[in-house]
C-alpha cells in the first residue's frame, strides 16, 4: 500500500488517490477528501480505490430533527427490535415509505442490531455520512453520476475542491421523488417595461 | 433646425479643451470612459489606471468597498457549460441568483437567463415556448424547461455583426462586451440566434445595498444605459475558479460548468457519457452551452 504523499501537491490525482486508501484502510475519521472519478491506475502504479471505498466530504446528514440521533437513545435494550412489517405508530408516524413501498421496509436499510448505522445489501453496516453508499446498491447510474459531479448539487471550484451534497440532502430518503416547489416570479413582458 | 451653437463651434470648443488637457498634463482625461481605447487595445498601465478610476468611482457611487478585477483568461481553459434539461423544474432560482451576482438593472428589469416552458409533446419548439408562465409549484404536469442565455458560441454572430468591435470572444471561450465601446446600435441584439443579449433602454436603477461589490470590467460592473450586455459564465468567478453563480443556485443540480480541455472534468464527463444538443445547431455557431439528459 502506498503512504499518503506530502500534502504539497494536494490537487495531484494520485497524491488524492493514495490519500483516499490511506484513509480508508486506517480508519481514520476524517474523510475530508474530494475523490474525482478516476479509475484508471495512476502512473506511478499507486493502487486505485474501490468505489464503494470512495470517500466523499459531505456535510452532516439532514436527520428529521437534531435529537433523533443517536438513534440507539431509544432504541436500546429494552427496545427489541421488531421485524414485522407494520404501519409504525409508536414513533416515526411522520415516516410514510413511498419508495418501492411494497418491496422495501425498515430494516431493509436500517441495521437491525446497531440502530445508528445503515446497512447495505452484503451485511456491511455504514454511517449515515455514507448513505450514499447504500442509495448506490439499486441507483447505481446516479451514484455513478453523483460521484463525478454530475448528478446533484455541486459548489466550491470548477477546478478545485467542491463540496458535495448526500443525495438525502436533496431527496427524503423515504419519499425520494423531488417536492414541486414555487417559481420565482415571471418576467417582465417588454410592453410592460417602461 | 437651428441648434444653440453650431458643429463648426462645438468641435473647436472640444478641440481646444483636449489641447488645453494635453498641454496642462492632464491625463485623467484620458481615463474617463469616453476618452479611452477600446480594451483590447490597453496597455497594462493603462488597465491598471481604468481599475483604479472605476473602483475610485464605484466605491463613491454604491457606498461600499468595490474591488474590480480585469483578470484575462487563462492558458489552457476553454470554458463550457451543460444543463440537464430532465433535471430543470423551471423555478428561476437561477434567473434571480444571477441578476444579484451580476449587478443586472432591477427596473427596467433586465435578466440574463430567460426560462422557457415547453410541451413534453411538441419537444423543443421556440415558436411555442412560453416564458412568462406562472404557477403555484413547478413543475407544470405536461411541461419542460428550458433556460436560455447566452451560448458563448465559438462561432459567434454577435461578435460579427459589431460595427465597432466592442465585443469579442476571449481566450477561454467567453464572449465579453467592452461597455464603454459599445454605441447601442444594437446590431448584435439582433444578430444572435438566441434572444441573448439585453439592451438598457433606460438607466439602469441598482439598490446600493443589493450592488454585488466584486466585479469584472468586462463582467458584472454596472452598466450604464444605452449599452448591452448579456451572460458572461460570470467572468469575474469562474476566472478565479470559482463556479458560476447559477450553477450553485440551482436546487436540482442541473447545471454544470467547467473546462473541456480537463479530461476529468464534469462537462467532459458530459460530453462522453450524456446525450447532448446545442441550440440550432444547423446555424454553425457551435455554442458552448450544452444541453443534456440526465
Amino acid at each position: 500500500m502506498t503512504s499518503p504523499r506530502p500534502a504539497a501537491r494536494p490537487l495531484a490525482p494520485t497524491a488524492l488517490v493514495a490519500l483516499v486508501v490511506a484513509l480508508a484502510t486506517t480508519g481514520c475519521g476524517e474523510p475530508a477528501v474530494h475523490a474525482p472519478l478516476p479509475q484508471a491506475p495512476a502512473a506511478d502504479g499507486a493502487a486505485v480505490v474501490p468505489v464503494d471505498e470512495m470517500k466523499f466530504e459531505v456535510p452532516p446528514p439532514p436527520f428529521s430533527s437534531p435529537d433523533v440521533f443517536p438513534c440507539s437513545e431509544c432504541h436500546d435494550a429494552e427496545l427489541p427490535p421488531n421485524p414485522k412489517r407494520r404501519a409504525l405508530t409508536m414513533a416515526h408516524e411522520d415516516v410514510v415509505l413511498h419508495h418501492d413501498e411494497e418491496h422495501r421496509w425498515c430494516l431493509d436499510c436500517h441495521d437491525a442490531q446497531d440502530r445508528d448505522m445503515l446497512r447495505l445489501a452484503n451485511g456491511t453496516l455504514v454511517r449515515f455520512e455514507e448513505s450514499y453508499r447504500l442509495c448506490g446498491q439499486c441507483h447505481g447510474d446516479k451514484y455513478r453520476d453523483w460521484r463525478a459531479g454530475v448528478h446533484g448539487r455541486r459548489t466550491g471550484s470548477w477546478d478545485g475542491p467542491k463540496q458535495y451534497l448526500l443525495c438525502v440532502h436533496c431527496h427524503n430518503s423515504h419519499a425520494p421523488r423531488f417536492k414541486p416547489i414555487p417559481p420565482r416570479p415571471a418576467p417582465v413582458r417588454p410592453g410592460s417595461i417602461r | 433646425m437651428s441648434p444653440e451653437i453650431s458643429r463648426r463651434e462645438f468641435l473647436c470648443v472640444v478641440a481646444g479643451c483636449a489641447a488645453a488637457a494635453a498641454a496642462g498634463g492632464c491625463s485623467d482625461v484620458t481615463h474617463t470612459p469616453y476618452f479611452r481605447d477600446n480594451f483590447r487595445d490597453l496597455s497594462k498601465d493603462e488597465v491598471a489606471a481604468l481599475v483604479a478610476d472605476l473602483e475610485r468611482d464605484l466605491s463613491a457611487k454604491y457606498g461600499k468597498d468595490v474591488e474590480v478585477s480585469a483578470q484575462g483568461p487563462r492558458a489552457g481553459v476553454q470554458f463550457a457549460y451543460a444543463l440537464d434539461i430532465s433535471r430543470c423544474i423551471g423555478c428561476r432560482r437561477c434567473v434571480y441568483g444571477c441578476v444579484e451576482e451580476n449587478n443586472q438593472s432591477r427596473d427596467p428589469q433586465v435578466h440574463w437567463i430567460r426560462v422557457l416552458e415547453m410541451d413534453k409533446e411538441r419537444g423543443i419548439d421556440f415558436h411555442e415556448a412560453n416564458p412568462y408562465y406562472d404557477a403555484e409549484t413547478v413543475p407544470r404536469p405536461g411541461h419542460f424547461y428550458l433556460p436560455v442565455a447566452c451560448q458563448q458560441c465559438e462561432n459567434p454572430p454577435c461578435v460579427k455583426s459589431c460595427p465597432v468591435g466592442a465585443t469579442w470572444r476571449d481566450d477561454d471561450g467567453i464572449v465579453v462586451i467592452d461597455y464603454d465601446w459599445c454605441i447601442g446600435c444594437r446590431c448584435c441584439v439582433s444578430a444572435c440566434p438566441y434572444g441573448a443579449r439585453r439592451f438598457n433602454w433606460g438607466e439602469p436603477t441598482l439598490p446600493a445595498e443589493e450592488m454585488n461589490p466584486k466585479v469584472h470590467v468586462l463582467g458584472n460592473r454596472p452598466r450604464q444605459k444605452g449599452c448591452v450586455e448579456k451572460c458572461t459564465f460570470c467572468v469575474h468567478r469562474v476566472r478565479e475558479g470559482r463556479y458560476p453563480r447559477c450553477v450553485e443556485v440551482c436546487p436540482t443540480g442541473a447545471r454544470k460548468f467547467g473546462n473541456l480541455l480537463d479530461p476529468s472534468s464534469e462537462i467532459r464527463y458530459v460530453l462522453e457519457h450524456k446525450r447532448v444538443v446545442v441550440l440550432k445547431n444547423e446555424l454553425n455557431t457551435r455554442p458552448r452551452f450544452f444541453y443534456f439528459f440526465g
